[in-house]
């Protein structure tokens, strides 16, 4: 489950980047749209990722 | 497109920048300080000269080959083309700085100033994984993930923010403001070593006894209050260095903004400690001691990113902010995601850096389109966050299984000094037994 957390935050990263070059800077509202549902994939993948950690954690307690 | 050379400094401001990062050093000491006193009295040898072999082992690995990823502005590097728009994407300098030494000192001022800058910023940025990892973090390991930091992440992201790099062209490129902003590290050094010490922590595990079965997670409080505070006042030293002799190498600033930038670190640093204290005393009943020293820290470390860019007041703003997330978040990390970060550096370097990133964003002059500046960094934080954070896991993945991170238990319960080193720290003080391990 971590791991999946991992291999989706670079999705987040990657559509941040499609932001700047599928978008002209005159058309800023969809670029900074497009680059904060990068960071929200981003921020669902690292909250992925500690839901692992607390799972195994808890499954791994003396 | 061919980077701008970086511009030629005044003999002046070249040996006030040099004097500067003389004294930066200060930073890693006051750091290393501040981890060893959070850490176990039985541990404190270890941790310390741990940290003194973790300096010198990105010294050498970044000679060897990290500064050559790095390279410098204006210097050679990788490019690929997309969408029109040149990716500076890594430098291609000499390996093992060579022809250092034979260059006219005249012709390459400022990028020999960046190479010592950065020298000591990958030197800071190793240290913090190490104080998450203590009183289970092997010496061996902990040698090993400083040199892949000094060998390649580091390097990367250095080149991105300060070496004209892709993050560094955002507002030539796409009118995002000025660019990236990071003048005295707060991403190269701080979110990146935040981010390697969560994944330092998820892979080496809590310390034993830490999370018992059943139970709330054990108090373990750090072995000297003494350091940890004496540690914060020497930081604040090297913390200035930094900022100062950042916002000339990489923001071109002329000596008269930098009072202003070096009272906006003390501001940011001052605020976050006044919040962190009153938190702490309406939380606990009491100031707590460690967790007003990592909210000092967390305000310089927010500073990193915004003592150059902003008004005194919006940086006692930004300490504020850090000094009032940093005692929550350290809560939320250790009662609720159960992660063991003695030193507390995930709050400190990676949500201090973070938040420092965006409020310089917020905060910084305008230039171009309204969102540009901010857009600008919150593109260089999903580069971190998405990219840096799944490569760092992956890579100290892998080197956890050539070179294990945790100590055995047996090390584990006689402490790492005698375990790893032969000896105690304090050979004339009585260990008290743990309970935590019966």
């Amino acid at each position: 489950m971590k791991l999946a957390g991992l291999l989706v935050m670079p999705a987040g990263f990657f559509l941040a980047i499609a932001a700047l070059v599928l978008f002209p800077g005159s058309n800023a509202a969809a670029r900074a749209s497009f680059v904060l549902c990068g960071l929200a994939v981003e921020g669902l993948g690292l909250a992925v990722a500690v839901r692992g950690h607390m799972e195994a954690r808890g499954e791994s307690r003396p | 497109m061919i980077p701008n050379p970086p511009p030629v400094l005044p003999d002046a401001t070249f040996v006030l920048v040099l004097v500067l990062l003389a004294l930066a050093p200060l930073a890693i000491a006051g750091v290393a300080i501040i981890n060893t006193g959070l850490g176990r009295s039985r541990s404190a040898a270890q941790s310390l000269l741990g940290s003194l072999a973790i300096v010198a082992v990105t010294a050498i690995v970044f000679a060897l080959v990290g500064s050559a990823f790095a390279g410098t502005t204006g210097g050679t590097s990788h490019v690929f083309h997309l969408a029109g728009k040149p990716w500076n994407w890594l430098g291609a300098g000499p390996i093992f700085l060579t022809g250092l030494r034979s260059a006219p000192a005249q012709s390459q001022p400022q990028s020999q100033l960046a190479l010592l800058f950065e020298f000591l910023a990958v030197a800071l940025a190793a240290l913090i994984p190490w104080g998450s990892g203590a009183d289970r973090l092997r010496l061996t390991a902990g040698c090993a993930v400083a040199a892949i930091l000094a060998a390649f992440v580091f390097p990367l992201l250095a080149h991105w923010v300060w070496a004209g790099g892709w993050l560094s062209q955002l507002g030539f490129n796409f009118s995002l403001g000025s660019g990236f902003l990071d003048p005295a590290g707060a991403a190269t050094i701080h979110v990146l070593g935040g981010l390697s010490a969560l994944a330092v922590v998820w892979i080496t595990g809590p310390r034993k006894g830490k999370f018992p079965q059943g139970g709330f997670a054990t108090a373990m409080p750090g072995h000297n209050a003494v350091y940890i505070l004496f540690g914060s006042f020497v930081a604040l030293a090297g913390w200035l260095a930094f900022n100062l002799a950042g916002a000339i190498l990489w923001l071109h600033a002329p000596l008269t903004a930098l009072p202003v930038t070096a009272i906006n670190t003390l501001l940011s640093a001052s605020g976050a400690l006044a919040a962190t204290f009153t938190v702490t005393r309406f939380r606990f009943g009491k100031p707590d001691a460690s967790l007003c020293a990592n909210g000092w820290l967390a305000g310089l470390v927010s500073s990193s990113a915004a003592a150059a860019v902003v008004s005194p007041l919006q940086a006692l703003i930004v300490g504020i902010v850090a000094g009032v997330l940093t005692p929550l978040l350290i809560e939320v990390l250790e009662l609720a995601v159960a992660i063991d970060d003695p030193s507390g550096a995930i709050t400190v370097h990676a949500a201090g850096g973070l938040w420092g990133l965006i409020a310089a964003g917020v905060f910084a002059p305008q230039s171009g389109q309204l969102p540009g500046q901010l857009l600008a960094q919150l593109v260089g934080i999903a580069a971190l966050l998405g990219l840096i954070l799944p490569l760092l896991y992956l890579l100290f993945w892998l080197l956890n299984r050539l070179i294990p991170f945790r100590v055995d238990p047996d090390g584990e319960r006689i402490g790492m000094d005698l375990h790893e080193l032969g000896g105690g720290a304090y050979p004339e003080f009585v260990i008290h037994r743990d309970d935590s391990y019966r």
